[in-house]
């Protein structure tokens, strides 16, 4: 590996000062499940490595009337371990408990998924249908992106060289609101999505209608796909299988898939298919359930 | 940047219960400190990237690949790998349950498996064979099939109390 800086940042703009510095030499570390790999095989080589654990916005978990605030470098396990995020975001807790096994859990972050942007990332869907923004910081000061607009290619995204990503916010669902992330893949644990479906949904009052929804798609295309005419063909319909097959097929062919080692493009159609009406599903069940309580 | 450009970090942690005061590559890992820098060779490297388990080690508490961790993120953490788990001149009850039920035959992965199942156990004494299979789904055994390793773990767990006859205060 090449030989590079480490350095434990302990303010956001420490970070931003060694980012500053290096320019593209640089990039942050949060659980380093990702970056240590890419930097271990040589597919780029960085000067300096700044560990952001130590900044305090980066590190907080804070779950409040406004929302859930997840500091970029919070790992899965502190999501899916606390009973109250548990029970408020499950769509989100479904990717925290999908990814990696627990040795990754206790290190991979959301935030860590967001920024190394893979097509295959499990975490990014579940934030988009819950319309979370990220917070990010640089030198002139912080700025808030939408997660549906961060990834802009495999491996890239909005961050400029010296811009870090410091949490990510989750809004306050709205009464009657479900979510659920499914994926497919060919073991039972620790395998990269052959595709993968976030829906959410929220009822109206009678709780037998949809009044929105939302789904996002994962692995079929070069950044997460957001199945626009999929959701929107949901609204004011009844919750019912006949609805989410419609839309289930309207999200197919909004992927656009490619085809390679972990699968082919009429395969992973299917999936999203599949994913999708299983996840609209899992989010009605999960949306009404919430209404009962 | 060369490696002689760069100073060595200075890594403080605790080790298996004693205080260790090493020296560091800034970009090595916690795995290549242990095995090269302190001779801990007890935490084995297997794939190097995440996916084998083998170099499972825990960090406050909680089990990480010992792989993707940089040494000086190890600095004022506390540590534990294989070598801190049999109590002196004895095996830890993981360790006699792989024993008896030969749940081990290249050894490679035994370490990670040993430093996994017991940060299980002691979180959930009575896992169970699901939960042991999910929580060990990050170590990876080319030779057993697993049901020998899962075997042991559930030979492992603390039995059940027995539920006692229960007389009434009142009566």
């Amino acid at each position: 590996m090449h030989p590079f800086r480490y350095v434990a940042a302990s303010s956001i703009d420490e970070a931003v000062a060694v980012l500053r510095e290096h320019g593209a030499r640089a990039r942050c570390l949060a659980g380093g499940t990702d970056i240590l790999v890419q930097l271990r095989v040589g597919r780029y080589e960085l000067d300096a490595l700044v560990d952001v654990k130590g900044v305090p916005e980066v590190s907080a978990l804070r779950l409040d009337r406004a929302g859930l605030e997840i500091g970029a470098a919070v790992p899965c396990y502190r999501i899916y371990e606390d009973a109250k995020v548990h029970a408020a975001y499950p769509g989100i807790v479904d990717a925290a408990t999908l990814i990696g096994g627990i040795q990754i859990q206790s290190r991979a972050s959301l935030g860590g998924n967001l920024c190394n942007a893979a097509p295959s990332a499990d975490g990014i869907g579940p934030l988009i249908v819950h319309d979370a923004t990220v917070v990010v910081a640089g030198p002139k000061g912080t700025r808030t992106v939408p997660v549906e607009g961060f990834c802009t290619a495999p491996g890239r995204t909005v961050l400029d060289d010296d811009e870090l990503a410091v949490s990510v916010h989750v809004p306050r669902p709205p009464a009657r609101f479900g979510a659920a992330y499914e994926r497919f893949i060919p073991r039972n644990e620790m395998d990269i999505a052959v595709a993968g479906v976030a829906s959410a949904v929220v009822l109206d009052r009678s709780g037998k209608r949809i009044e929105s929804a939302r789904i996002a798609l994962a692995s079929v295309g070069p950044t997460p796909v957001v199945a626009a005419k999929a959701a929107a063909s949901l609204v004011g319909e009844l919750a019912s299988l006949d609805a989410f097959r419609a839309a289930a097929e309207i999200a197919a062919g909004e992927a656009s898939p490619i085809d390679d080692m972990r699968g082919t493009i009429d395969q992973r159609r299917d999936l999203v298919r599949v994913l999708t009406r299983r996840t609209l599903e899992l989010a009605a069940q999960r949306a009404a359930a919430g209404a009962a309580r | 940047m060369t490696q002689a450009q760069l100073s060595k970090a200075h890594v403080r942690c605790e080790l298996n219960g004693q205080s260790v005061e090493f020296l560091a590559d800034q970009h090595m890992s916690l795995l290549e400190a242990l095995r090269e820098v302190l001779d801990m060779t007890g935490t084995k490297e297997g794939c190097n990237d995440g996916n084998c388990g083998a170099c499972t080690v825990t960090m406050d508490g909680r089990i990480v690949d010992s792989c993707l961790v940089l040494a000086p993120e190890a600095d004022g953490r506390r540590v534990e790998t294989i070598e801190g788990m049999a109590p002196p001149g004895g095996l830890h009850p993981l360790q006699q349950a792989f024993l008896e039920e030969a749940a081990l035959q290249c050894g490679i992965c035994t370490p990670g498996f040993l430093v996994a199942a017991k940060a299980l156990l002691e979180r959930e004494p009575q896992a169970g064979e699901h939960r042991i299979r999910h929580w060990l789904a990050g170590n990876l055994c080319r030779c057993t099939g697993y049901d020998k390793i899962v075997r042991a773990v559930l030979r492992a767990e603390t039995p059940q109390p027995k539920p006692r006859a229960r007389r009434s205060r009142s009566a």
